[in-house]
C-alpha cells in the first residue's frame, strides 16, 4: 500500500515548476490589465504628482522585470505583498478567504454527490425507461441553467419567500456558517450534478451489466447492500477524474456565487481587487488557486488509487 | 423414486431482439438427483449457458424464461417471489463462473469476498466468516491462504483466482452447485488440479453438481451424466461413459469424432461441416440436418423428439435405429 503512494513526494515536486509558470502568468496577466493601481487607489482627485509619488511607494515604476524578481523573491519569504487597497498583508487577507472558500466547494461537492448518486442509480438500474428518461432530462435542465440564476432563484424561493435559509452572509460559529452556506452550496452543487450522473450513470450500467456483480448475486446479494458493496466503489472510480477536472471549474464558479451570496472568501476577494487593480491580491488569489488546482490533481490520483487496488502510479513494475 | 434435487421440464428462454422474440433454449428437460455430476455439452451458443444462468435466475437483461419449469427440491422457481429466490442462492445453489478475472470484484480482497455469503447466511462475525473464507481457501488448495486472502483479484494467478470462486461458491455449502465452464480459461494442467479439487470438494460437502462446458474431456473427467445441447435443445442424454463409447445421436458422434483423444492419437479428425442455424430463423424439421452426414429427406420437414433409444439413454434423431444399429427402440 505505502509503495503504492510513494508517487506522492515525485508529484509535489512536479508541481512547483507548474506553480512558477502559474505565478509568471498572474504576473504578466495583472500588468496587462488597462487600467493603472495607483489612479484606482487615489481616486478621481489624484494630482499627477501624487500618482507618481504612490508610483514609486508600490513599486510600479521599476521595470517590469524587477517587479517579477521581487515579486518570486518575496514569495520565498512567505511575502506576497501589502494589498493596495486593504494596506494589510496580502497573505492574512488570502489566509483569511482560504477556509470560506474551501469549505464552500467541500459542501458544494458533498451537495452534489448526495443528489447525484441516489439519481445515478436509479437512472442506471432502469436504463431507458421512464425514470432514466426523467433523471437525463434534469441533466440536460441542469446544465443548461446558469448558475447565478440557479442562486438567485433559491434565493428567491427559499430565502424571501420561505424564509428557510438567509439571503446570503457567511456567519460567525461553524454552524452557523453550515446554516449560511447551504444556499450558495446547493447551487454550485447543481451545477456539478449533470456531469457526476452522466458519467455515474453510464459507468454504474456497464458495472451493473458486469460478472461479478452477477457472481454477487449468486451470493444472494442484492439491492442497497450489493449496490454498496458492489457497484458504488467500482463505478466511483471513473467519476472520481471527472470530479478532480471540474474542481477547478468549481472554485471559478465560486467567484460568482460568493458575489451572489455575499460571502467573504477568495472569490470575493479576488473580484474586488480587479475593481480596483490591487495586484498583489491578484496575484496571490490566482496563485492559491493554481496551487489548489495543482493538489486537487494529487487529491484525485490519490482518491484513484485508494479505491482501485490495480492502479499503480509509481510507474515501476508490479511486485 | 423421491424427487431430484433439480428437475428442469420443457424450458424455453427468449430473447428479445430488436424486431422479434428469438427463441435460444426450447423444450429442454433433465434432471439432477442429489449428489449426482450433470454435464450439459454443446458449441457456442447452443444455450447451455443460458440454460444454467436460467437456474440461478442470473440471465442478462432483455433474455427471459418465456415458458416451462424449474422445479428445486420440488419447488418451482419460475414465479417464485424474487426475495425467495435470492434467499436460495448461496446456501442452497451456487455458481461458478467461466472467468474468474472478470467474475470476481476487483476492488474488494478476495478473502473478504469469500466472506461474504457466511456473514449473511450463517449468522457469522466478520472475524469468524474471514477464518471460515481461509479455511475454505485451504481446502480448494490455495497454498498460503492467511496472506492470500489478503490478496486483490488481479494479485492471484488464474488457477488460484478459479480457485477462490470455487470457495466462494461453497462457503455456504449448497446442495447444487453450477459451474459455467468453469476451466476453459486455464491452462490444461491447472485446469486438471481444478477439477480434481472441485470433485473432491463436492463428494465432501455432498453437493450435486451441473456442469456446462464445450469440452467433452472435462465432462469424461467430471460428470456421470450428460445432456448434449445443438441449437437450444437437447439432442442426446445419458451415461457419460455410454454416451462417449457408443454416441446415438449423428452431432454427438461428430463432436466425438472431431476432437483429438490422447489414447487414440493417431486417430483423424473428422469435423462438423457447416455452421449452427440462425436461432432466429432455424431451419425446418431437425435443426442438425443440413451439417448431418446421415440426413434423408424426411429430416428437413420433421422435428424429432427426444425419445428413450436405451434404458437411461435418449436421443433426438428420426434415424437413430438406421444410423446406430443394435439399439433397442
Amino acid at each position: 500500500m505505502l509503495q503504492r503512494l510513494s508517487f506522492i513526494p515525485v508529484r509535489l515536486i512536479q508541481a512547483i515548476p507548474v506553480v512558477f509558470g502559474v505565478t509568471l502568468v498572474v504576473f504578466l496577466m495583472a500588468h496587462l490589465l488597462p487600467g493603472d493601481p495607483a489612479t484606482a487607489i487615489l481616486g478621481d482627485k489624484a494630482t499627477p504628482a501624487t500618482i507618481a509619488a504612490l508610483r514609486t511607494q508600490l513599486g510600479l515604476d521599476q521595470p517590469i522585470w524587477n517587479q517579477y524578481g521581487l515579486f518570486v523573491s518575496h514569495l520565498f519569504q512567505g511575502d506576497l505583498g501589502t494589498s493596495f487597497t486593504y494596506q494589510r498583508p496580502v497573505v492574512e487577507i488570502v489566509l483569511a478567504a482560504i477556509p470560506v472558500t474551501l469549505s464552500l466547494v467541500a459542501y458544494s461537492l458533498t451537495l452534489a454527490l448526495i443528489i447525484a448518486i441516489p439519481l445515478a442509480a436509479i437512472a442506471a438500474t432502469a436504463p431507458n425507461r421512464g425514470r432514466d428518461i426523467v433523471v437525463r432530462i434534469y441533466t440536460l435542465i441542469g446544465q443548461g441553467m446558469p448558475q447565478f440564476w440557479v442562486g438567485i432563484m433559491l434565493i428567491l424561493i427559499l430565502a424571501v419567500n420561505l424564509r428557510l435559509f438567509p439571503v446570503g452572509g457567511y456567519g460567525n460559529t461553524a454552524l452557523e456558517h453550515l446554516y449560511y452556506l447551504f444556499l450558495p452550496a446547493l447551487t454550485l452543487g447543481i451545477a456539478l450534478t449533470p456531469t457526476i450522473i452522466r458519467s455515474l450513470r453510464s459507468s454504474t450500467i456497464d458495472v451493473l451489466g458486469s460478472e461479478y456483480v452477477a457472481t454477487a448475486r449468486s451470493k444472494g446479494s442484492a439491492g442497497v447492500t450489493l449496490f454498496r458493496h458492489h457497484v458504488l466503489r467500482n463505478a466511483a472510480i471513473p467519476t472520481v477524474s471527472v470530479i478532480g477536472v471540474t474542481m477547478g471549474y468549481l472554485v471559478g464558479g465560486s467567484i460568482v456565487i460568493e458575489k451572489v451570496f455575499a460571502i467573504p472568501g477568495l472569490g470575493s476577494l479576488m473580484l474586488n481587487s480587479i475593481f480596483t487593480r490591487d495586484f498583489p491580491t491578484i496575484q496571490a488569489v490566482t496563485l492559491f488557486v493554481g496551487l489548489f488546482v495543482v493538489g486537487v490533481g494529487i487529491l484525485t490520483d490519490l482518491t484513484y488509487t485508494l479505491l482501485d487496488p490495480r492502479v499503480n502510479l509509481t510507474g515501476s513494475v508490479r511486485s | 423414486m423421491s424427487t431430484p434435487l433439480l428437475e428442469v421440464t420443457d424450458l424455453s428462454i427468449s430473447v428479445m431482439g430488436s424486431k422479434a422474440r428469438t427463441k435460444i433454449v426450447e423444450g429442454v428437460s433433465f434432471s439432477v438427483e442429489a449428489g449426482e455430476r450433470f454435464g450439459l455439452v454443446g458449441e457456442s451458443g447452443s444455450g447451455k449457458s443460458m440454460t444454467l444462468r436460467s437456474i440461478a435466475n442470473l440471465l442478462p437483461g432483455g433474455v427471459t424464461v418465456s415458458s416451462g419449469s424449474i422445479l428445486y427440491k420440488g419447488q418451482e422457481l419460475i414465479g417464485l417471489q424474487n426475495e425467495k429466490r435470492r434467499r436460495l442462492m448461496g446456501p442452497e445453489i451456487a455458481m461458478v463462473f467461466q472467468e474468474p478475472m472478470t467474475a470476481l470484484n476487483p476492488v474488494m480482497r478476495v478473502g473478504e469476498q469469500i466472506a461474504e455469503g457466511p456473514r449473511r447466511y450463517l449468522g457469522l462475525s466478520r472475524s469468524a466468516a474471514m477464518d471460515l473464507a481461509v479455511s475454505m481457501m485451504a481446502r480448494t488448495g490455495i497454498p498460503d491462504p492467511k496472506q492470500r486472502a489478503k490478496a486483490y483479484p488481479h494479485q492471484l494467478s488464474g488457477g488460484l483466482r478459479q480457485r477462490v470462486m470455487i470457495a466462494m461458491a461453497l462457503s455456504c455449502r449448497p446442495k447444487l452447485l453450477l459451474c459455467d465452464e468453469p476451466t476453459t480459461a486455464l491452462d490444461v494442467t491447472v485446469q486438471h488440479q481444478v477439477l480434481r479439487q472441485l470433485e473432491e470438494l463436492c463428494e465432501d460437502f455432498g453437493a450435486s453438481l451441473v456442469f456446462v462446458t464445450h469440452d467433452l474431456a472435462v465432462v469424461n473427467q467430471t460428470c456421470s451424466k450428460l445432456a448434449v445441447m445443438y441449437a437450444g435443445r437437447i439432442v442426446e442424454t445419458g451415461p457419460v461413459k455410454d454416451v462417449f463409447k457408443d454416441p446415438r445421436h449423428p452431432y454427438t458422434q461428430g463432436l466425438l469424432t472431431s476432437a483429438p483423444d490422447f489414447d487414440q492419437p493417431e486417430r483423424e479428425l473428422i469435423p462438423i461441416p457447416g455452421f449452427p442455424p440462425n436461432l432466429a430463423d432455424r431451419p425446418p424439421g431437425c435443426e442438425f440436418a443440413p451439417r448431418c452426414r446421415y440426413a434423408q429427406a424426411d429430416c428437413t420437414s420433421l422435428q424429432p423428439r427426444l425419445l428413450p433409444v436405451e434404458p437411461g439413454r435418449n436421443s433426438a434423431c428420426l434415424h437413430t435405429e438406421e444410423i446406430f444399429p443394435g439399439v433397442l427402440v
